[in-house]
């Protein structure tokens, strides 16, 4: 086992570990934090794979964005009803068989599909990536653009219109 | 000497010594900002500051005070969330010190030189912010959550146009490698970028240094530990070794901070007078005491300015900060292509 092999299964175990509580935990704050050494360790596996850029947006966007903004949600609905949240197990039976068709159907999947596979591509990612986003992926990318543009206007709008009941009464 | 060169060419070894070099640094200097603040401080309120302990103007005041750190009994309230209570502070450190990574100490001397690296830096920042959310909910205490929820809303808010304003410095460069862009500020100091494309970078510069005030939690932004309102913030239910890595986090990210400005402004390692005392050494010099420089300045504003209202500082940033680190963007963006 050289260097990178050892990387990976570091990498690979705190995935794997940290997704396991974040499924099976009782508390979900305790889920929500576990999720913190998900989103790294899949970043460390992009690392691995070269994808630098890749990696970097995924810490970017899922620990510094998602993540916190998961937190907030469940840190503030926490104190406002102090309940404290909890996931349960419900619908045992049901929920088996459906978790035993969906593994079933993945694990098909993984087994009797041809993976092709390549040697990770050196040196770095992001230029190249900017040159596709403004040539052959224009109009994907300026339209997620105005995705987000309606999606942060409409943010802003919903915040505005309670202040604004608020201060009429 | 061979048989030291084997073990340096091991890549475990060397991987190691690449990663803990940073703290060599950052201890010392921890120590050392810690008595200079208080001398700063009580020097600009007309007072001496510490003067007793070990003797001259009290220098050995923080070795004293890490000692007594390390004894103090560590408390950790009945009711907190014991695992996340204990994790936390060392996530908040292990976010601040993976800043360091991506940081050109000099030439010679970065500890991972990726092509991503300025952009690294502003990502693995958000570690932080998990870290304190983590402290303050699982100390179970209102004033520690408080001073959690205003320090993540106004990281993740003043993220945005320091990203906007380091942005501009990357356009000119065309690279994200901070070694590069370094190199493309050689010569004497009016090649710094800070007086480049003026005054653009120089707009630039002032956007980012206040959004690294706010990042570090430094007055006039500190209202996340306004300790007027909310005891201490986040940290309120920390003792002992737990409270000092909050403390180390916070001063190893007033560097880290400092020394990306001194990077994308400032030269970095490079000299000010062009190839006079430069070189790897003497790059080390140039680099740690213009981040230095920068700490001093911290300072000063932290006993100089009052602190900011939370939509005062929601106003700065949004309505102010943001609209001119745009508009600055796209005249840099003029200003290169009408040079190409």
């Amino acid at each position: 086992m050289d260097f990178v092999d050892i990387i990976f299964v570091v990498f690979a175990l705190i995935v794997v570990v940290s997704a396991f509580i974040v499924v099976f935990s009782r508390s979900i704050i305790r889920s929500a934090f576990s999720l913190l050494f998900t989103f790294f360790g899949v970043a460390g596996l992009y690392v691995l794979l070269n994808a630098d850029f890749l990696a970097v947006t995924q810490v970017l966007i899922y620990v510094g964005g998602i993540l916190i903004l998961i937190l907030f949600g469940v840190m503030l609905t926490t104190n406002v009803v102090s309940v404290e949240i909890k996931t349960g197990t419900l619908q045992t039976v049901p929920a088996a068989v459906i978790v035993a068709v969906l593994s079933g159907t993945i694990a098909g999947i993984f087994w009797f599909t041809e993976w092709h596979t390549a040697p990770a591509r050196e040196g770095p990612t992001t230029k190249a990536l900017g040159t596709l986003f403004m040539t052959d992926y224009l109009l994907p990318f300026e339209i997620a653009s105005i995705l987000l543009l309606v999606a942060l206007i409409g943010a802003a709008m919903i915040a505005r219109h309670e202040r604004g009941t608020e201060g009429g009464r | 000497m061979e048989s030291i060169q084997a073990i340096l060419n091991n890549p475990y070894v060397f991987a190691a010594l690449m990663a803990l070099a940073p703290l060599l640094w950052i201890l010392p200097y921890a120590l050392f900002a810690i008595w200079f603040e208080r001398k700063v401080s009580a020097h600009m309120q007309d007072r001496l500051g510490p003067m007793r302990t070990g003797g001259w103007h009290g220098w050995s005041q923080s070795i004293a005070d890490l000692v007594k750190l390390l004894l103090k009994e560590d408390l950790i309230p009945a009711k907190s969330k014991h695992g996340l209570f204990m994790l936390a502070p060392y996530v908040v450190f292990v976010g601040s010190y993976a800043a360091y990574a991506v940081i050109p100490f000099t030439s010679a001397y970065v500890g991972s030189e990726i092509n991503v690296g300025i952009f690294y830096f502003v990502a693995v920042s958000s570690l932080v912010v998990v870290g304190i959310l983590m402290g303050a909910w699982s100390s179970n205490n209102k004033w520690s959550l408080f001073g959690a929820m205003r320090s993540a809303a106004q990281i993740v808010s003043y993220e945005i146009p320091g990203t906007l304003a380091i942005l501009a410095v990357v356009m000119v460069v065309g690279s994200l490698s901070l070694q590069d862009i370094v190199r493309a500020q050689e010569g004497w100091f009016w090649n710094w970028f800070v007086f480049g494309k003026f005054p653009f970078l120089f707009i630039a510069f002032l956007i980012y240094f206040l959004c690294s005030l706010a990042e570090v939690n430094r007055t006039p932004f500190d209202i996340p530990e306004a300790e007027s309102e909310l005891v201490a913030g986040y940290h309120t239910e920390y003792s002992g070794m737990r409270f000092a890595m909050f403390y180390l986090a916070e001063y190893a990210n007033m560097f880290a901070v400092s020394a990306v400005a001194v990077t994308l402004f400032f030269g970095g390692w490079q000299s000010p007078f062009g190839t006079f005392l430069s070189g790897p050494a003497w790059g080390v010099f140039w680099f740690l005491s213009k981040g230095m420089g920068f700490i001093f300045l911290q300072m000063w504003l932290r006993w100089t300015l009052p602190r900011l209202r939370v939509d005062q500082l929601m106003y700065v940033n949004w309505k102010v900060l943001m609209p001119f680190a745009f508009v600055n963007i796209i005249f840099v963006g003029l200003w290169m292509m009408i040079a190409q």
